[in-house]
């Protein structure tokens, strides 16, 4: 068998997946129990961008302005931001099965964020999100002490990931169960579970500023990431210093990792499916793969929280829920198929 | 057996890659001691020993892999750890005993691959580049397979893309650990023809010692970490010599037009009193 490898044009699939993502967001915000139309959502946008005015009242204003659209947006971003993880992370530790939450960093956050809002910690100075991103980087420092001490390698950081996942959770759980009361039990959990709900403009810049970094530094690594295909010591020999690599990479996807789930919670399974799912599209060369990861993750999640608060209107189902019904399946059928195609 | 012959002076100065004197040690135990080469340019040096003699740690202490605990390794008179990694990889490139990827590549990306150290970010793909990788990939035969998937290949492809691999870094010298391992033996004879008629110092590490005595200069022999004799194969491959190495009664032959010597195995030296277990046959 001689199997080709033949690959899509990167430029005309990036473009494609942008034009999507711009219309997904506008449809996004027309789903759901106010009526509005996409025509509505541009004028709205145009007006508040000072093109024109919109003849919408002030109410559905606010709900396409205030709610929709920054809570749309934090979707795609998340989802760009989580996806980019998860792949650079897989390069990077040459484990199919990483994602951001293997170093731990979301179970840290979760702890941070329970700490403030079930405990008090900081005595109303510390917001939940500032309690979540510093539990983030705790966890992740512990993850990479650990991982030194234990000798460095990849399998040891994931190894750490999963020891400091195992021990933030059962840091979470044992405060939430101690302390709160079942209203706060009840909130938390939500939270937990990853939700959109409820998120500002605030949000939105923060996680947008920090993705633009993130994604930037990532691209300018990517050469450097497709030589570590066959290994590390490969890559040493290839001109890569291995060391400061890891380093960079691993921080900058932590910072991504926090700042995300100290707005949206813990979103599971899109850093795990997304960039195999976007590999299947392009193939695993960096500069082509990371972009078209990131509008990957951020069409997906968009669609995806679309239908969390949707589906059991006016219930709204925690989207990290949601990404993991999908999630596994389409994760087994990944699997399914790498194992067929070896 | 046969005295070493110490034929170079273990400066480090001069040009090319050379050990000088180094040691490794890994939890307490010595991997290497006190060894030094210097390959002359544009030969293939043979590393021959037995399992654990030291040829791989050797070989990634030349390649800056690894940092020897005492000695220096020296690339044309300046030490390895005073050279940037992209720096080493332009010069040195390496062939691993079996390269493996879970990484969906064609041979092309793999080849690729070997321009890295060449490569800036955020820039396509120079002239240059694209030249050295069609070089690479018509000097080894592998010119109309580029678009096809490292996954599909055979275990003898695979070394092939990998030495394309690494004559796309345009390196002066080749290191290469047991490259012929899980071949068979056309692939073998083909790879080897392959590497020594490369314009580059080679230096690798050999398990057959037929296969080292027909395609190397010069060969190195090591035991416990340390160089027991070097020269050219005929002046190394001995009965006594392979005897005290490996541990196997040999009769070498030099019957050849060229006086390359054949060995052929007649069984295990039953040692008096054995060191250890047993010593094995090689392969």
């Amino acid at each position: 068998m001689t199997r080709k490898v033949t690959r899509p044009r990167v430029g005309l699939l990036c473009a494609a997946g942008a034009a999507l993502l711009v219309a997904s967001v506008a449809v996004a915000i027309t789903i759901g129990p106010a009526d509005i139309r996409v025509a509505d959502v541009w004028s709205v946008v145009a007006s508040h961008l000072g093109w024109g005015s919109t003849e919408l009242s002030p109410i559905r204003d606010g709900i396409v302005w205030q709610l929709r659209l920054p809570r749309t947006l934090l979707a795609a971003v998340c989802g760009a931001g989580l996806a980019v993880c998860g792949a650079v992370m897989q390069s990077l530790l040459r484990n199919p099965l990483a994602d951001p939450f293997v170093l731990g960093v979301s179970s840290g956050a979760s702890t941070g964020a329970v700490v403030v809002v079930v405990l008090g910690a900081g005595g109303g100075l510390v917001s939940v999100s500032a309690g979540a991103f510093l539990g983030a980087l705790l966890s992740f420092g512990l993850v990479l002490l650990l991982s030194h001490t234990l000798g460095g390698t990849t399998d040891r950081v994931v190894l750490s990931g999963v020891a400091a996942m195992q021990l933030f959770s059962a840091l979470t759980s044992f405060v939430v169960m101690t302390a709160a009361d079942a209203e706060t039990t009840r909130g938390v959990l939500f939270w937990l579970l990853g939700s959109l709900g409820g998120v500002g403009w605030t949000d939105v810049w923060v996680c947008l500023a920090v993705l633009v970094v993130a994604l930037t530094v990532c691209l300018a690594y990517a050469r450097t990431l497709d030589a570590f295909a066959f290994g590390q010591d490969a890559a040493a020999t290839l001109g890569v210093s291995v060391a400061r690599t890891r380093l960079v990479l691993l921080c900058v996807t932590a910072l991504l990792t926090a700042a995300l789930v100290s707005s949206a919670g813990a979103i599971g399974f899109v850093g795990l499916v997304l960039p195999h799912a976007a590999r299947a599209l392009v193939g695993s060369g960096h500069a082509r793969l990371l972009p078209v990861a990131a509008l990957a993750g951020a069409v997906f999640l968009v669609w995806v929280d679309t239908l969390a608060r949707t589906v059991l209107d006016p219930q709204e189902v925690p989207v990290g829920v949601v990404t993991s019904l999908i999630g596994v399946p389409v994760f087994v059928l990944v699997l399914y198929r790498t194992r067929r195609t070896r | 057996m046969t005295a070493e012959r110490v034929e170079t002076t273990e400066t480090t100065e001069g040009a090319g890659l050379r050990a000088g004197r180094v040691t490794r040690t890994a939890d307490g135990r010595v991997i290497l001691d006190g060894v030094s080469i210097s390959p002359a340019p544009g030969t293939t040096v043979g590393l021959l020993g037995p399992n654990g003699s030291g040829k791989s740690t050797l070989l990634r202490l030349l390649s800056g892999v690894l940092a020897p605990a005492s000695g220096v390794v020296t690339l044309d008179g300046s030490p390895l750890a005073e050279l940037g990694r992209r720096d080493i990889a332009r010069r040195i490139a390496v062939v691993e005993q079996q390269a493996d990827t879970q990484v969906e590549l064609s041979v092309l990306d793999v080849v690729r691959l070997g321009r890295t150290p060449h490569r800036r970010a955020w820039t396509p793909p120079s002239a240059a580049d694209e030249e050295a990788v069609r070089d690479a990939l018509a000097r080894t035969g592998l010119a109309d397979r580029a678009n096809q998937s490292w996954h599909t290949l055979s275990g003898g492809e695979r070394q092939r893309v990998q030495i394309a691999r690494a004559l796309a870094q345009e390196p002066r010298e080749l290191l290469l650990d047991e490259p012929t391992n899980h071949l068979d033996i056309q692939h073998q004879l083909d790879l080897l023809n392959l590497v020594t008629s490369l314009p580059v110092t080679s230096v690798v590490a050999l398990h057959d010692l037929n296969l080292a005595a027909m395609y190397c200069d010069r060969l190195v022999v090591l035991r416990e970490g340390r160089v027991v004799a070097r020269g050219t194969p005929a002046d190394v491959l001995t009965e006594e010599l392979i005897a005290e190495v490996y541990g196997v009664r040999t009769a070498v032959t030099r019957d050849g037009s060229d006086g390359r010597p054949h060995v052929r195995f007649l069984g295990t030296v039953s040692r008096p009193v054995p060191r250890q277990s047993a010593p094995t046959c090689p392969e």
